[in-house]
C-alpha cells in the first residue's frame, strides 16, 4: 500500500501558545485513520493546516506525493467541527449549491441515500435536528466522490443512537474504500471506526499504531473487581496485586481466566465480580495520568 | 472556463434565492424605493399651487384667447402684451406656456426642463384641440415650439443625483455585511473548502446585487419620471451603462472592503467613512461650482462622482455616448481594479 497523505513536522503557533508542535505522520489508502485527544489537545488546528484551510507556521505536507494543489481542493471530501449553511436554503438546495462546485461529481442520489436524507430534502437546512445537520454536512463531503476525507469530530453533541448511525454510515463509506481521516476525543468511536490511531495531547502526538496495539503496549492488564463484602483474608496469597478502593477489591492480570479459576478452586462468592478490559481511555490516563474527558 | 460560470452560476443562484426569500430583507429594499419617491415628491410639490398651470397669451386676438383658456379647469391665464416679455418668463419658469397669436396657426411654446410644461400643453392645447372637434368648428391648430432653457431646475438637476445617492447606499453595505457575517459564521470557510475561487465568489456577490439595484433603480426612475415629467435628453443607453457600471463599482468597493474584515462593525465604519465624504464631494445635493479645485480634483477619485456627473450631462444636458464615454470607461476600470484587489486579498476564513 502507498501513502496517499504524509505530513511532515506541522507546527502552529498562536501568540503565546504552540496548538500544534511537530507533528508527523503518513496514511496509507483505504486506511481509517484517528487523531484522538481531550479537547484543545490541537486535533481541529491539526486537520485544518492539513486542509489548507488553515495557514501553518512550518511543515510539509503532501498528498499522493506531491505538495497540494488545485488537484487537492478537487479530491478531498471535508467535514468542519461546526460550520453554518447558506441560510434560507433547503437541504436538497444546499446540496445541489455545493455539487455543481466540483468538477468530478458522485451520484446525487447515492449519496442521499447513504446519508438518509431523503426525508428532509424540503426541509430548510437551519431547521432540522443535530444529528440531520451532521450527516447533511457529511453528505457536503462526499459530493465530489472524494479519495480522502476529513472529519472533524463527527459525533459530537449527538444522542447515542444517532452517534450509531452515524457511525454506521461512515462504516459505508470505509467499505467503498475511501480514506479518511477522523478526530474524536471518544474512545469508543476510534476503538470502533479507526484501523491507525495516533493519540494526541498538548500539540504533540504521544504514540501511534491500531487500537489493539496501543492496548497491549500500555494496558497489558484486565482489571478484576471483587466486591468489598469479600473478606480479604480469602484474597491472601493470590499471585496478583490487590488494591482496595472503595468500589472493592481490583486485581490486575493479564489473563482473566487464571484468576477465575483460582477463585473458583478457593469456592468464592462470585455473583458481583466485574470484569474491566483495557481500552483506550486507559491508555491515555496511562500516557497522560489525566481522563480523556475532564 | 465553462465549469467557472457553473461555480459562478451556482453562488448566483444561491444568493439570490437567500435574498428572495429573506422576507424581511426583501421587503425592505423593494418598498425603500417607493419610500423615498413619496418623499421626494412630498418635499417638493408641497408649495406649489395644486396644479394650476401658468399660460400667457401675446398677439394681436389675445383677449379672447385668453377668455377661452381661463374657463379651463386648473388653468390660469393672462395677457402679456409683450411677447419677449412673455417668452423670457417661459425661460425663468413663471410661466408654463405661452400661446402667440400673431401668426396663423397660432404658436405655442413650452420649455423643455419645466416639469409642469407638458401638463400645460395636455390641460390646455389637447383640450382646446378636442373641444374643437367636439363643437363641429374647424378644427384649433396649434404649432408647438419649444424652448430650450437656459437653466436647468434643481429639480432635474438633484435627480440623478438622488438615484446614484440611492445606488450607493443599496451596494456597498449590503454586499458587505454578507460577506463579513458568511465569514464570522464559517460558510465562507465551507466554501473555501471546495474548488471555488475568490474572484467567482465575489463576482456572483456582484451580479446578484446589480440584479436587485437595477430594479430598485427602475421602479424609482419610471415613477419620478410619471411624477415629474423628467426627460432624457441624451442617449438613453449611455444612461442605462452609466446606472449599471455605476452599480457595479459601487458594489466593487463594498466587496473591497469585506475582503478580509471579521467584524460587521469595522466594515461599517470603513464604509460609512467612505460613502459621506464621496456623497459630498460627489455634488449630489449642491454643485461644488466655485469650490477650491483641489476638492473638484479629489472628487474624481469617487466612482459616485463619475456616475452622477455622466447621468446628469445625459439627462440635463442632452449628451451622448461618446460625450460621457470616459465616465464609463472609468467606471469600468474602478469596477474590474476592485474586483481584482478583492480577489487577491480575498480570506475565506478568519485569522
Ligand atoms: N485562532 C486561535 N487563536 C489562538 N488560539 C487558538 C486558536 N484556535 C485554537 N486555539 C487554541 O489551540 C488549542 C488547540 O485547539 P484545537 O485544535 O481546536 O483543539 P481540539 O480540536 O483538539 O479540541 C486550544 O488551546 C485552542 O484554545
Ligand atoms: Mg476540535
Amino acid at each position: 500500500m502507498s501513502s496517499i497523505l504524509e505530513v511532515r513536522d506541522l507546527v502552529k503557533q498562536y501568540p503565546g501558545l504552540r496548538a500544534v508542535d511537530g507533528v508527523s505522520f503518513s496514511i496509507d489508502a483505504g486506511v481509517c485513520f484517528g487523531l484522538l485527544g481531550p479537547n484543545g489537545a490541537g486535533k481541529t488546528t491539526t486537520i485544518e493546516m492539513i486542509e489548507n484551510t488553515l495557514d501553518l507556521t512550518s511543515g510539509e505536507v503532501f498528498y499522493k506525493g506531491q505538495p497540494r494543489g488545485q488537484k487537492f481542493r478537487e479530491e478531498v471530501g471535508i467535514q468542519f467541527q461546526s460550520t453554518q449553511l447558506l441560510q434560507y436554503l433547503t437541504v436538497e438546495e444546499t446540496l445541489k449549491t455545493f455539487h455543481r462546485l466540483y468538477t468530478r461529481q458522485a451520484s446525487l442520489q447515492q449519496i442521499i441515500e447513504t446519508c438518509q436524507l431523503s426525508d428532509i430534502l424540503k426541509r430548510d437546512n437551519r431547521k432540522i435536528s443535530g444529528g440531520q445537520k451532521q450527516r447533511l454536512l457529511l453528505a457536503l463531503a462526499l459530493l465530489n466522490e472524494p479519495e480522502l476525507i476529513f472529519l472533524d469530530e463527527p459525533t459530537t453533541g449527538m444522542d447515542p443512537q444517532a452517534r450509531r448511525n452515524l457511525w454506521d454510515i461512515v462504516q459505508a463509506i470505509k467499505n467503498l474504500g475511501k480514506t479518511v481521516i477522523l478526530t474524536t476525543h471518544y474512545m469508543d468511536e476510534a476503538q470502533i471506526l479507526c484501523d491507525q490511531i495516533s493519540v494526541m495531547d498538548k500539540g504533540k502526538i504521544l504514540t501511534s499504531g491500531t487500537p489493539k496495539e496501543l492496548i497491549q503496549r500500555y494496558c497489558p492488564h484486565v482489571t478484576i473487581q471483587l466486591p468489598l463484602s469479600l473478606p480479604a483474608e480469602t484474597l491472601q496469597n493470590l499471585p496478583w496485586t490487590i488494591e482496595t478502593t472503595p468500589g472493592g477489591h481490583e486485581l490486575h492480570a493479564k489473563d482473566a481466566r487464571e484468576v477465575l479459576k483460582v477463585l473458583m478452586e478457593r469456592d468464592l462468592d462470585l455473583s458481583d465480580i466485574s470484569i474491566h478490559s483495557p481500552n483506550l481511555e486507559d491508555v491515555f490516563l496511562v500516557l497522560t495520568g489525566r481522563s480523556l474527558r475532564e | 472556463m465553462k465549469k467557472s460560470f457553473e461555480r459562478f452560476w451556482s453562488m448566483f443562484y444561491a444568493r439570490n434565492m437567500e435574498f428572495l426569500r429573506d422576507r424581511s430583507s426583501l421587503t425592505w429594499s423593494f418598498v425603500f424605493p417607493f419610500f423615498l419617491l413619496f418623499g421626494f415628491s412630498f418635499v417638493f410639490n408641497r408649495d406649489k399651487p395644486p396644479d394650476a398651470v401658468k399660460i400667457a397669451v401675446t398677439g394681436p386676438a389675445a383677449q379672447s384667447w385668453q377668455t377661452r383658456i381661463d374657463g379651463l379647469p386648473q388653468v390660469q391665464a393672462v395677457v402679456i402684451a409683450d411677447a419677449a416679455e412673455a417668452r423670457d418668463k417661459l425661460a425663468h419658469h413663471k410661466l408654463d406656456l405661452v400661446l402667440d397669436t400673431a401668426q396663423q396657426p397660432p404658436v405655442y411654446q413650452i420649455s423643455e426642463t419645466a416639469p409642469k410644461g407638458y401638463q400645460a400643453e395636455q390641460l390646455v392645447i389637447r383640450v382646446l384641440e378636442r373641444k374643437a372637434l367636439g363643437n363641429r368648428a374647424p378644427p384649433a391648430v396649434f404649432t408647438r415650439q419649444s424652448l430650450r432653457g437656459t437653466e436647468v431646475p434643481y429639480l432635474d438637476w438633484f435627480f440623478p443625483g438622488m438615484l446614484g445617492m440611492n445606488i450607493m447606499f443599496g451596494s456597498v453595505f449590503g454586499v458587505s455585511y454578507v460577506t463579513v457575517r458568511y465569514r464570522k459564521n464559517g460558510v465562507l470557510k465551507r466554501l473555501g473548502a471546495t474548488p471555488l475561487k475568490p474572484f467567482e465568489y465575489l463576482s456572483a456577490q456582484l451580479a446578484s446585487r446589480m440584479f436587485l439595484l437595477m430594479f430598485t433603480t427602475a421602479v424609482i426612475f419610471t415613477g419620478s419620471m410619471l411624477m415629474f415629467g423628467f426627460q432624457v435628453r441624451g442617449s438613453w443607453l449611455a444612461l442605462i451603462l452609466l446606472f449599471f457600471w455605476g452599480a457595479a463599482s459601487l458594489i466593487a468597493l463594498g466587496i473591497l472592503a469585506a475582503a478580509r474584515t471579521e467584524s460587521e462593525e469595522l466594515v461599517g465604519g470603513v464604509l460609512n467613512m467612505t460613502t459621506w465624504p464621496m456623497m459630498f464631494v460627489s455634488e449630489v445635493w449642491f454643485s461644488l461650482e466655485g469650490s477650491p479645485a483641489w476638492i473638484q480634483q479629489v472628487a474624481q477619485i469617487f466612482p459616485l462622482t463619475h456616475l452622477i456627473t455622466g447621468a446628469r450631462k445625459v439627462m440635463n444636458d442632452g449628451a451622448s455616448l461618446t460625450d460621457v464615454s470616459h465616465h464609463l470607461l472609468i467606471l469600468i476600470a474602478m469596477t474590474l481594479v476592485f474586483l481584482s484587489i478583492s480577489s487577491a486579498l480575498f480570506r475565506w476564513t478568519k485569522r
